[in-house]
């Protein structure tokens, strides 16, 4: 029953989910150099610890001081973020608490104080604490911030992939009936590898070009090979794991969200041997109701999209059009006939409380069975037009590809960096002065892969705030337009200054280099 | 069918104390906030300034994280008064969350060099947040009490009755005497915290004429909270969840529940003796802190456990009576509770490790010759 939806204003919807995407994406660029800097610096720590070689703790105090600066940020977005899901998203909150709560509490009570504890004896313990002690609180903090990322991506992924619940009408929400199912939902793991093994691939391109401006500028030059010895064989590692994952991630796409896929490949017309896009131009003018050309330019692979699902190019792979307007022959509903069984379904539930509270059971129970039977369109209720389920397909195809083929460029990356510092051969490389830009220019790609990843994953799931269940309109809090711009707009500001700052002291902290040798060797 | 009742009001009592003690820890842990508005009163030189920012800042995650922790906890054991209040009180929320995150970046980068703003800007971000979010954090627990202006329709969506969006909590003169007995208390113990941590003569002789002046105005504002809200009529909820106005609803509360009206009694005693002794003993004494933090503690459970236990609403609404939240209609399904009451267990584990690496951090009072130590790390 569309009078439950209140009249929302649509600009309402577009500030919140701006402000929304304004704080995640600027919370995420912290997030990755933490997750992944906190095991390279565990790891140099390991090696001054085995070996005492002081030179190792001063590259692991000078690793630490970055991360500190970067920290701070990051945690001080990511609070916003959390409230954000009160202040922002109230009706989502109370549709999917008794779910989502679970995980963000538990980050809290697990992750969040695990790090912070920690990281107070990592940041000030040095002389305070035995070097055992102080190693095992660095070890500590790089999985307590690793743990922070699985419950909040476990949440996520629920968004993505509702497992482990059960609709209750008589509280109006979706309840937990199973925690595992929640937590060991495929989409979660996937999710949960694919995202901390970017981290771990954005710090380790992170410590190689800030090594390899050390190397251009021949500073500290000893330093700046270990590191880049020690992230480039962490890096190569992750970045293997990180594409295994990611195709992982797509499969999981393919079967829980086949409209994002459609718009990850550009794909209108669906069928067999679907084909993989490598590199193309989208043709501006396509539009699900034209019949345009989808591509200006492509160079694809036919067969391999399906392929790459399900190990048989034979595979049906439904495109944008056939998820819009049915096909029948595959068991694709169209959103026409969904939206009307979603209306059924809400129909059902408004009935379903009417008859609960006038006492009379038995009628209830027959629209109880109504409900449930139609449950799994209910979202689609809230859908006014069949062409409102398709994402914004430019957006999501080129943040898909670039993603891709910036990863892709990282293997190589890893490959040559590792390769000649291990072999002690960097400095002579005739390249040298061109690989050391590489190096540089590698850490901007590797943000801009990295939050192009998360637009893919949000932005293809429009318009479901969780898919199918609920819509981004239906889970916005019902407050005026206005309030939710400036608030935006304070966060702007603040998130730019805070930014500018945090750059400015990050460069002029690495032009320094790291502290001079120390005399007295650390306890 | 009334055993099923009967296990989910359990889980439900017991995450309103795991709320509760968690709001209690934190209004504890806001002594870095009360100190934060003090580093010019009691720092008169650079030296003196630093190490006070840097008692407090070994100390500030913890804050924060409490603080997000008691957010987490919120929304995953009593959905509704997440959506409810976060997204009705928007503006008070807000205005709350930015004070916090102005103040994560100021320690680290107070003292960098390149930090654009400067030193003072940061210093001032500490003030400010040291204000806003105590006080903030008082007046909105203050309309645990006194209600806000929201209505709830079938489908538990909230709407707000006015454009102020939780700016009016401000206008009730009990839910800001709340917010202010917090920000002095906070900076009492700020100032405790200064004489238990810092070796410095001077630091500890200006922190103590301070406490003196601080204890005036948090007595008025705490005692004059406490007496109206003994006197005031109170949100109550029948067997059915029928939600009534009660005269002396939290006195009766009280008295009803002896055990809390001894944990409020001796939390209050705690904290007035730790001021009282601090002040008036004959040789230096710097543990103040270790009675009135404890005191603390026990005085803001007290407080926010009348507001759920007992038949009592505990986000009532002024707009629509029936729309209150109550442990009970607010909360998560028993099977969320239940599994997240393993997860609580980690809880004194977490506890235990917080107080072994605050002794390993504390061990050592904080020395101008540690500010002064290269290989130190030091905001
Ligand atoms: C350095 C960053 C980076 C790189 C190089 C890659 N990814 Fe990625 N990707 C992410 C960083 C990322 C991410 C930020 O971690 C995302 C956002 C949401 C998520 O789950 O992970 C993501 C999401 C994401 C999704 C969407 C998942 C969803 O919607 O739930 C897919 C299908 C892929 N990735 C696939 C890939 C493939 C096949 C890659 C091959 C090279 C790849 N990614 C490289
Ligand atoms: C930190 C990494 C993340 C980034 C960069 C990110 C990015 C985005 C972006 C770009 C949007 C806007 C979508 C649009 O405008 O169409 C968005 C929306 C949203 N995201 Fe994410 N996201 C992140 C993590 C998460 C996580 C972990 C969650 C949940 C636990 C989440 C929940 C949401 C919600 C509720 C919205 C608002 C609804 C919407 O507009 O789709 N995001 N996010
Ligand atoms: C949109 C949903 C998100 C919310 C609500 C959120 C919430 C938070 C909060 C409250 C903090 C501060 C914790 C503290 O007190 O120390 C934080 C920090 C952190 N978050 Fe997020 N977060 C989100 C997205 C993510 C994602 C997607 C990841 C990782 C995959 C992540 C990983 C971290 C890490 C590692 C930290 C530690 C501090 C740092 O950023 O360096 N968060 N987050």
């Amino acid at each position: 029953m569309t009078q439950l939806l209140l009249n929302i204003d649509p600009s309402l919807i577009d500030w919140s989910r701006a402000q929304f995407a304004l704080t995640a994406m600027f919370h995420w660029i912290f997030v990755p150099i933490t997750l992944g800097i906190l095991f390279i610096i565990a790891i140099m720590e390991t090696i001054y610890v085995k070996t005492g070689d002081l030179e190792w703790k001063r590259i692991t105090k000078f690793w630490m001081k970055l991360f500190g600066i970067n920290f701070a940020v990051g945690v001080a977005t990511g609070l916003i973020l959390e409230f954000e899901f009160g202040t922002n998203w109230s009706n989502f909150s109370w549709f999917v608490g008794d779910i989502f709560g679970a995980p963000l509490a538990i980050e809290g009570i697990m992750a969040f104080f695990m790090e912070t504890i920690f990281i107070a004896v990592m940041f000030f313990g040095w002389n305070k604490v035995s070097k055992k002690f102080h190693l095992t609180a660095t070890w500590l903090t790089a999985i307590g911030a690793n743990l922070s990322a699985l419950w909040i991506l476990v949440a996520n992924a629920w968004m993505q992939y509702p497992a482990g619940m059960q609709f209750n009408p008589d509280t109006a929400r979706n309840e937990m009936v199973n925690f595992w199912d929640v937590l060991f939902s495929p989409v979660a793991i996937n999710k949960f590898l694919h995202t901390i093994t970017s981290g771990y691939t954005l710090a380790a391109l992170f410590v190689i070009g800030v090594s390899s401006y050390f190397l251009l500028r021949k500073r500290e030059t000893f330093m700046a090979k270990r590191s880049i010895v020690i992230a480039s064989v962490f890096g190569f590692i992750s970045v293997m794991a990180l594409i295994f994952t990611g195709h992982g991630s797509a499969v999981q796409v393919a079967k829980y969200q086949p409209m994002k896929l459609a718009a990850m490949e550009g794909l209108y017309e669906g069928g067999q041997e679907a084909e993989l896009i490598g590199i193309a131009i989208l043709n501006p003018k396509k539009t699900v109701d034209n019949n345009e050309d989808p591509y200006l330019f492509k160079i694809g692979f036919k067969g391999a999209l399906s392929f790459l699902i399900d190990f048989d190019t034979k595979t049906y792979v439904p495109g944008i059009n056939d998820l819009v307007y049915g096909d029948k022959e595959n068991g694709i509903l169209s959103a026409e006939e969904r939206i009307e069984k979603g209306k059924t379904a809400m129909d059902a539930l408004v009935a379903y409380k009417e008859l609960k509270k006038a006492g009379k059971d038995d009628e209830a129970k027959v629209q109880y069975d109504i409900l449930m039977a139609n449950f799994e369109h209910f979202g689609y209720s809230y859908i006014k037009d069949p062409k409102d389920i398709v994402p914004h397909v430019p957006t999501v195809f080129y943040s898909f590809h670039i993603m891709v083929i910036f990863g892709t460029m990282f293997v190589l990356i890893f490959l040559i960096f590792g390769w000649l510092t291990i072999k002690n051969r960097i400095e002579q490389f005739k390249f040298a002065k061109l690989l050391y830009l590489i190096g540089i220019i590698s850490i901007p790609m590797a943000f801009i892969a990295s939050e192009a990843g998360w637009v893919v994953a949000e932005v293809g799931r429009q318009p479901w705030v969780i898919q199918d269940l609920m819509t981004v309109d239906a889970g916005v809090t019902n407050i005026s337009s206005g309030a939710v711009q400036t608030t935006f707009w304070i966060f702007a500001f603040i998130f730019t200054g805070l930014l500018i700052a945090e750059v400015s002291i990050m460069l002029k902290f690495i032009k320094d280099g790291p502290a001079k040798p120390e005399n007295e060797g650390g306890k | 069918m009334i055993t099923a009742e009967l296990t989910h009001l359990f889980f439900q009592q017991y995450w309103w104390l795991l709320v509760s003690v968690l709001g209690a820890l934190l209004v504890f842990l806001l002594f870095v906030q009360g100190g934060q508005t003090l580093i010019y009163t009691i720092g008169k030189t650079n030296e003196e300034r630093k190490m006070i920012v840097n008692t407090l800042g070994r100390k500030w995650e913890l804050t924060f994280t409490t603080l997000v922790t008691f957010g987490g906890a919120f929304f995953a054991s009593f959905p509704l008064f997440y959506a409810t209040s976060f997204g009705g009180a928007y503006w008070a929320w807000t205005a709350l969350l930015l004070a916090f995150t102005v103040q994560a970046v100021s320690y680290e980068f107070r003292s960098k060099a390149a930090n654009v703003f400067g030193k003072r800007f940061y210093e001032s971000l500490l003030f400010i947040n040291g204000l806003l979010a105590t006080v903030l954090i008082g007046t909105v627990v203050g309309t645990i009490f006194n209600g806000a202006d929201f209505s709830l329709n079938i489908l538990n969506n909230v709407s707000w009755n006015n454009n102020t969006r939780g700016l009016e909590a401000v206008l009730n003169w009990h839910n800001v005497a709340l917010g202010l007995a917090v920000f002095f208390l906070a900076r009492i113990m700020g100032l405790l915290y200064f004489m238990l941590t810092i070796d410095n003569e001077e630091i500890y002789k200006r922190s103590k004429k301070h406490i003196l002046i601080n204890t005036i105005p948090f007595l008025v504002f705490f005692l004059s909270f406490v007496v109206y809200l003994l006197m005031k009529e109170g949100f109550a909820v029948d067997a059915d969840g029928i939600v009534s106005m009660e005269k002396y609803k939290y006195l009766h509360n009280f008295l009803q529940m002896p055990v809390v009206l001894i944990i409020f009694l001796v939390g209050v005693v705690a904290v007035l003796w730790g001021i009282i002794k601090t002040l008036f003993s004959k040789s230096k004494f710097d543990k103040g802190f270790w009675i009135v933090a404890p005191g603390t503690v026990l005085t803001v459970l007290a407080i926010l456990l009348i507001a759920g236990y007992n038949g009592t609403a505990f986000y009532p609404s002024y707009a629509d009576l029936q729309s209150s939240l109550t442990i009970q209609n607010a909360s998560s399904s028993l099977f969320t509770l239940k599994t997240m009451s393993y997860v609580s267990l980690l809880i004194p584990v977490m506890l235990v490790l917080a107080i072994v690496s605050w002794r390993a951090i504390n061990k050592h009072k904080i020395t101008e010759t540690e500010m002064n130590d290269k290989n130190e790390k030091s905001y």
